[in-house]
């Protein structure tokens, strides 16, 4: 088996059994207390921490670049309530036009 | 919130249309993980059967650039997975969704990725349906932009120039907004966000975000 293969099927049966980690060890039962707590502030922080290291994150280090005028043209666009595919597009077209720009 | 069924209760085709938007991002990151992975020696097939089985695109992405960087195969297998590491606590906030057989839990929970779960979750509680619906069509998505990418890749353009890595995190800040609104989410994502921004700088990229789930220990609180 080449090194390609050995990469495709290791990342596969890691990343497969990280998602069935909830809904085979939980699934279906609803949590006592307090994990229930614990576990319903894992959205927000788990989607904050995504925003971030996306906005903002680079190899070891943190790089400011037009990623960072889209999230902030997003997050105008969020703050007006704007739909969500508009926040979508007006930052992938901010993040573009500052990159083709600078 | 009450979580009565009711007619207005969301189908899976609520789930697959409220993806489309995001599906047409996902389309384009996949065409350039097909083409990253085809520059990067890993042939045709292997990055379809990549796609279909680990369907996680920054860690796919982070697989070609290792490899094409002379990278070993151990420091690919590493990266990937801890850049997917946070699906370990992403699956548990929605274990309660999936019931039945063990075999179904474990091929219905393959559909869990950020951008599904991320939907799934707006109207401030996990939704069956809507992960599932939106699941599905990201990961058709997902996996025809990568056949079109490791085919006819150059053809498409660079995906930073149309400033896809910009979008990405706009859309899970629009998803985020709404569930800041109870003071106790506020704080955990704050400390949360703290924890991220300070690791980025001194970890590999997906440790941060496995660390930051730490702040949902706040729920232990009392009160709030």
């Amino acid at each position: 088996m080449s090194a390609v293969w050995v990469v495709v099927f290791v990342v596969g049966v890691a990343t497969a059994a990280f998602k069935a980690t909830g809904p085979l060890l939980l699934g279906g039962r609803e949590l006592p207390e307090p994990l229930a707590s614990v576990v319903a502030l894992l959205a927000p922080v788990l989607l904050t921490a995504l925003v971030l290291t996306q906005a903002v994150g680079g190899d070891n280090e943190l790089v400011l670049d037009a990623r960072l005028a889209g999230v902030g043209a997003g997050a105008a666009a969020v703050a007006a309530r704007a739909p969500l595919p508009l926040v979508v597009v007006l930052a992938a077209a901010t993040t573009a036009v500052v990159r083709l720009i600078t | 919130m009450p979580s009565v069924a009711s007619a207005s209760a969301p189908r899976y085709r609520d789930g697959v249309r409220v993806a489309v938007p995001v599906a047409a991002t996902v389309w384009f990151f996949g065409a350039s993980f097909g083409l990253l992975a085809r520059a990067a020696g890993m042939g045709v097939i292997a990055p379809l059967v990549m796609s279909a089985t680990t369907f996680a695109g920054s860690a796919q992405i982070a697989v070609t650039s290792i490899l094409a960087t002379s990278g070993s195969a151990a420091a690919a297998i590493v990266a990937a997975v801890l850049l997917n590491a946070r699906y370990a606590p992403i699956s548990i906030s929605v274990a309660r969704l999936f019931r039945g057989p063990r075999l179904r839990r474990l091929a219905e929970s393959q559909l869990i990725v950020d951008e599904s779960w991320a939907l799934a979750g707006r109207g401030g509680r996990f939704n069956r349906r809507i992960l599932l619906g939106a699941g599905l069509l990201l990961y058709l998505a997902w996996l025809s932009g990568t056949a079109v990418g490791v085919l006819a890749g150059h053809a498409l353009g660079n995906p930073k120039d149309l400033g896809l890595d910009g979008a990405f995190p706009a859309l899970f800040l629009a998803l985020l907004a709404p569930q800041l609104r109870a003071p106790r989410a506020a704080a955990a994502a704050l400390a949360g966000g703290a924890i991220a921004l300070a690791l980025i700088q001194v970890t590999p990229a997906g440790t941060p975000i496995v660390a930051a789930s730490a702040a949902c220990l706040l729920g232990l609180r009392r009160g709030g």
